[in-house]
């Protein structure tokens, strides 16, 4: 396929997950799917997509339900065309994702589909508090953690969360996202978090960016 | 030294009507820190309408603001349905586990009546008591979560986003019961002596919806149940943008919107002028940390943006004034309003 039918096909799929359009993604799949390989299709026009939808939802200009739905639907797709075992797999330290204190999962959700998409292995603790968190990443040996809230006393809680885990001797990166952060560009600073993340695709940038691996 | 010749009743109403009272309303929506005047929990502060009433009253007396805000807490609709309510010392009370775990939930759940219902009753009660204590003089604004918002924290974001795309029948239904609650709840609050409604619906915003959804649902939601509310009521985007549908807005009936300072208040503005008030923007996670001047300089840009011919009154963005905003910046705020906020406006 050339890179002009690429561009076509990134278009009209994008098209179809803004419109939220389940037949419509499927439609494409099953018209170009059969060009690509299937790690390839994943690859050039899921994460790509999924990406730009990511990023356009950062400028504002695509809506939260968008993005989740898009997310939910390219899942579904992934888990069609793969083969079981099949997907790419990235080297990372032991990584996990959880909501701190509450039970906004939305935000938490879209990024670990973005990650798994992309090949990353995360371990979901869906929502915790801080002491079980601190128990339960020192456990699990992580070295990459996020953290989604989505009130402000949580996000300030992210700091009892890093000196907890720094009095424990244990070393991890910490990557902060939801409204608050949106709001305050300086509250990730004060946490004591490593980076703040606007998007899942930023997600991703800031773990590369961390662990100096190229994208 | 400018005078006040209005009352804050007499100064809302003047700019809802794109009129110019004496000077720029200010509404402080505080709600936890009527616990810190009382030297209560916020648990044990939310447990009677009596102490909110009395925390309310103290924080007009302390800052001279424009309105009362009876509001408790975002979850107590889902409390009233026998949901659970998540208490910390330091931050409003959130939703517990989902009520509606699967969709056959929705059509198991039952009309609340709102004289039946505790905790809706101890709101009643601080309405009641604030009518009595603020008269005339001073609005009090009620509060209810949008039919099409509450299921949130009814169901769950993720879920709720869901339902709305791929399950009209459930979706249409739960839209119905939320619809009823939400006409007799606002109406309750009219009737104990609010003054004006804030119809809370962040879900509606572009932030979260498309236009084109919204107009497929919240906004005919909106229509349909402002229109059964009897008396003026303000759309809340809880900090969500809203430039896209401010036209839908003001065709849904209501009288005002709260903005996000994600967007341009002149631009909102112009946009809204003789058809829709103002209500917004400052940043209430930012102000945790403002300084006197910070605090003056963006009120004064605020009053310069959007207090011209009336239509706008200065609050914060979301509802909801964080508790961890100290008195000092509430002062700065109420003193760069007594400062630049008479009219005619400086500009």
């Amino acid at each position: 396929m050339n890179m002009e039918n690429i561009h076509q096909v990134l278009s009209s799929f994008e098209r179809a997950l803004v419109a939220v359009d389940r037949v419509a993604a499927e439609k494409i799949l099953a018209e170009y799917g059969p060009g690509f390989d299937p790690v390839n299709f994943v690859d050039t026009v899921i994460v790509q997509t999924l990406d730009n939808i990511g990023n356009a939802w950062a400028k504002g200009d695509v809506s939260l339900s968008q993005v989740y739905m898009s997310g939910k639907i390219c899942e579904s797709l992934v888990n069609s065309i793969m083969p079981s075992g099949g997907m790419k797999r990235i080297e990372h330290p032991p990584m996990a994702i959880a909501v701190l204190e509450d039970m906004h999962m939305l935000g938490k959700r879209i990024v670990y589909s973005v990650l798994k998409s992309k090949g990353y292995d995360i371990i979901d603790y869906s929502s915790m508090k801080t002491g079980e968190l601190v128990g339960r990443v020192i456990r699990d040996g992580i070295r990459i953690l996020l953290l989604s809230v989505l009130m402000l006393p949580s996000a300030l809680h992210i700091k009892e969360v890093r000196k907890r885990l720094d009095n424990a001797g244990h070393e991890v990166k910490i990557i902060v996202g939801g409204a608050p952060f949106n709001f305050d560009a300086e509250l990730w600073r004060e946490t004591g978090a490593d980076a703040m993340g606007r998007s899942a695709s930023q997600a991703v940038e800031i773990i590369n960016r961390l662990y100096e691996r190229p994208q | 030294m400018t005078v006040k010749t209005m009352t804050s009743m007499e100064r809302v109403m003047t700019a809802l009507q794109f009129k110019e009272p004496d000077r720029v309303p200010l509404f402080l929506l505080l709600t936890m820190h009527g616990a810190r005047e009382l030297g209560m929990s916020i648990r044990d502060y939310f447990s009677s309408g009596e102490n909110v009433a009395l925390g309310q009253m103290m924080l007009l007396k302390k800052y001279g603001h424009d309105c009362v805000y009876p509001f408790f807490y975002a979850p107590v609709e889902v409390e009233a349905r026998g949901g659970e309510v998540i208490y910390r010392d330091d931050g409003p009370p959130n939703s517990g586990e989902p009520i509606i775990k699967k969709y056959d939930d929705i059509m198991k759940l039952k009309q609340v009546s709102v004289k039946d219902s505790p905790p809706l009753v101890k709101v009643l009660k601080a309405i009641e008591l604030l009518k009595s204590e603020a008269g005339d003089q001073v609005p009090i604004i009620g509060v209810v979560m949008s039919p099409f918002s509450v299921p949130v924290m009814q169901m769950g974001f993720d879920r709720y986003i869901e339902l709305m795309y791929e399950n009209e029948a459930y979706f249409n239904k739960l839209m119905e019961i939320n619809e009823e609650f939400c006409v007799e709840w606002a109406n309750a609050q009219l009737d104990a002596g609010a003054a004006a409604i804030c119809y809370f619906d962040p879900v509606s915003s572009t932030s979260i919806i498309p236009r084109s959804k919204y107009l497929e649902t919240g906004f005919k939601i909106a229509k349909r149940t402002i229109g059964r509310i009897k008396g003026p009521t303000a759309t809340h985007m809880a900090s969500g943008r809203c430039f896209e549908i401010t036209g839908d807005l003001a065709e849904t009936g209501t009288a005002a919107v709260g903005v996000s300072v994600d967007e341009d208040l002149s631009i909102l503005k112009s946009r809204c002028r003789g058809r829709l008030s103002i209500i917004g923007n400052l940043n209430g996670i930012e102000m945790r940390r403002w300084s006197a001047e910070k605090a003056r300089d963006t009120v004064r840009q605020a009053i310069v943006d959007a207090g011209a011919g009336g239509g706008f009154i200065l609050s914060d963005n979301h509802g909801e004034i964080p508790f961890q905003v100290p008195e000092e910046v509430l002062f700065s705020i109420t003193e760069a309003v007594e400062q630049f906020g008479y009219y005619p406006l400086n500009k």
